[in-house]
């Protein structure tokens, strides 16, 4: 039986990003569908009747609703090859636990960086800086985050590294001068044709924020 | 078999999850009283990153965030299944707990709210708990269908920490006649003995929020 798969996405969203890393690793044949987030499709309002966001899955005519939740689901879904969660349920706690900071405390600060002026900038790109350097300490000297292959959380973290010229050049910070380390484990993922062909450019990101940030009326 | 530590605050439903999920799978545990006001070295030997509770130690291995510690547990004590099989089941179930995550922000909302302030988070409060009615709950008796699960176990504060907040705030949020469902799936969770057994009296916990909300009042 043949899979049907559509993924309702938008082309700069760290969180698409991911689901398009996570589809690509499992080789799974896909239709994007890019989406107008100012003129919402009534596809993506049915398919997504609670947050009406991106990304959404639908496999076989079924949603699935929320990145993390999604990759999960491909994992489940697609078993036979690229797990990217562990085996042992104590390291599958600690991937839990890490992609769940992500999502709890950088994507926040991240925002501010490319919205807000003064002390607030300032205060969270050092916020940034010390969630990179706890993410440096938990790489430790693997080459990813699951080890000897991608895993979950580097699903999870390496959408962002095409966002990390948007932040360096709105905050006026070099994040390889403070965390060279996964800058080394970014590049690293970027030579995996799965990672390399989900990431945007980032000069069409930073072209991207910049447009964001004159509708949010940040200049 | 390693020991199991749990260290928990007792009026937090963060950490009645846990007590719960550990009694349905029938693990022995030592149950930690923390003083949030002064936190033990154990807690923040196994907690650096977020030095919050709950914290599930097996052996001597910690695992932090009570969502991360559910699924965890669901993992190594496999017997009494607390989430479907299925992957799509399964995304779902992940789903609307992740939900509880946005609920429990509207909780929070009421909780400090005052005067308008209060007005506008009990009505959102109330938005929210209406969609996991109607599109989470529907008809079942529990979200984990004739029994509870981890995503019945995730929603145990809309029982009897809402209504403590509601009778000190002095307004009725989860009630017969604007959530019938949800609040009589509320009074079935908390008839289940290992709710019953295990979540604080209700006066303690009526004088610790009045308590907190005073303390509140004051700053």
């Amino acid at each position: 039986m043949a899979d049907e798969v559509t993924l309702l996405d938008f082309w700069a969203s760290p969180f698409g990003i991911r689901v398009r890393i996570a589809l690509a690793e499992k080789g799974v044949k896909y239709e994007y569908s890019e989406q107008n987030l100012k003129n919402k499709s009534a596809l993506l309002l049915q398919m997504n009747p609670v947050y009406k966001k991106i990304p959404t899955l639908i496999h076989n005519g079924r949603s699935v609703c929320e990145s993390l939740i999604i990759v999960q689901y491909v994992d489940d879904a697609w078993k036979a090859n690229a797990p990217f969660l562990p085996s042992d349920p104590y390291q599958r706690a600690q991937t839990r636990f890490w992609a769940d900071f992500i999502d709890k405390k950088v994507f926040e600060i991240t925002k501010k960086i490319w919205t807000a002026k003064g002390e607030e900038l300032e205060g969270a790109k050092k916020d940034f800086i010390d969630c990179l350097k706890l993410l440096e300490g938990e790489l430790g000297e693997k080459p990813y985050f699951g080890g000897e292959n991608l895993g979950y959380v580097d699903v999870a973290f390496v959408p962002f590294y095409c966002w990390f010229y948007a932040y360096e050049t709105c905050g006026k910070f070099s994040i390889e001068a403070e965390c060279p380390k996964i800058i080394a484990w970014a590049k690293r993922c970027m030579k995996k044709e799965s990672v390399s062909r989900s990431l945007e450019d980032p000069e069409k990101v930073y072209e991207f924020v910049l447009e964001l940030r004159k509708r949010l009326g940040v200049d | 078999m390693a020991e199991v530590k749990l260290y928990g605050f007792w009026p937090s439903p963060f950490s009645h999850r846990i007590i719960w999920a550990l009694k349905l799978k029938g693990v022995e545990y030592e149950y930690i009283e923390e003083d949030l006001s002064n936190k033990s070295e154990s807690l923040l030997k196994y907690n650096p990153v977020y030095k919050k509770t709950p914290v599930l130690v097996h052996g001597d291995k910690p695992i932090a965030e009570s969502l991360v510690i559910l699924e965890y547990i669901e993992e190594t004590w496999p017997e009494n299944p607390l989430l479907p099989k299925d992957p799509y089941e399964r995304a779902m179930a992940r789903f609307w707990i992740q939900y509880g995550v946005d609920t429990t922000a509207a909780l929070g909302a009421f909780y400090h709210g005052r005067g308008e302030e209060l007005e506008k988070a009990a009505k959102e409060l109330l938005e929210s708990l209406k969609i996991l009615e109607e599109q989470g709950l529907g008809d079942k008796k529990f979200f984990g269908g004739e029994s509870m699960n981890l995503v019945d176990i995730s929603y145990g504060a809309l029982g009897y920490l809402l209504a403590a907040v509601e009778e000190v705030k002095g307004v009725k949020v989860l009630e017969p006649s604007t959530l019938p469902r949800l609040h009589a799936w509320a009074k079935n969770l908390e008839e289940l003995p290992v709710v019953k057994e295990n979540m604080p009296a209700y006066d303690k916990l009526l004088a610790f929020v009045t308590g907190s909300m005073n303390r509140l009042a004051k700053n």
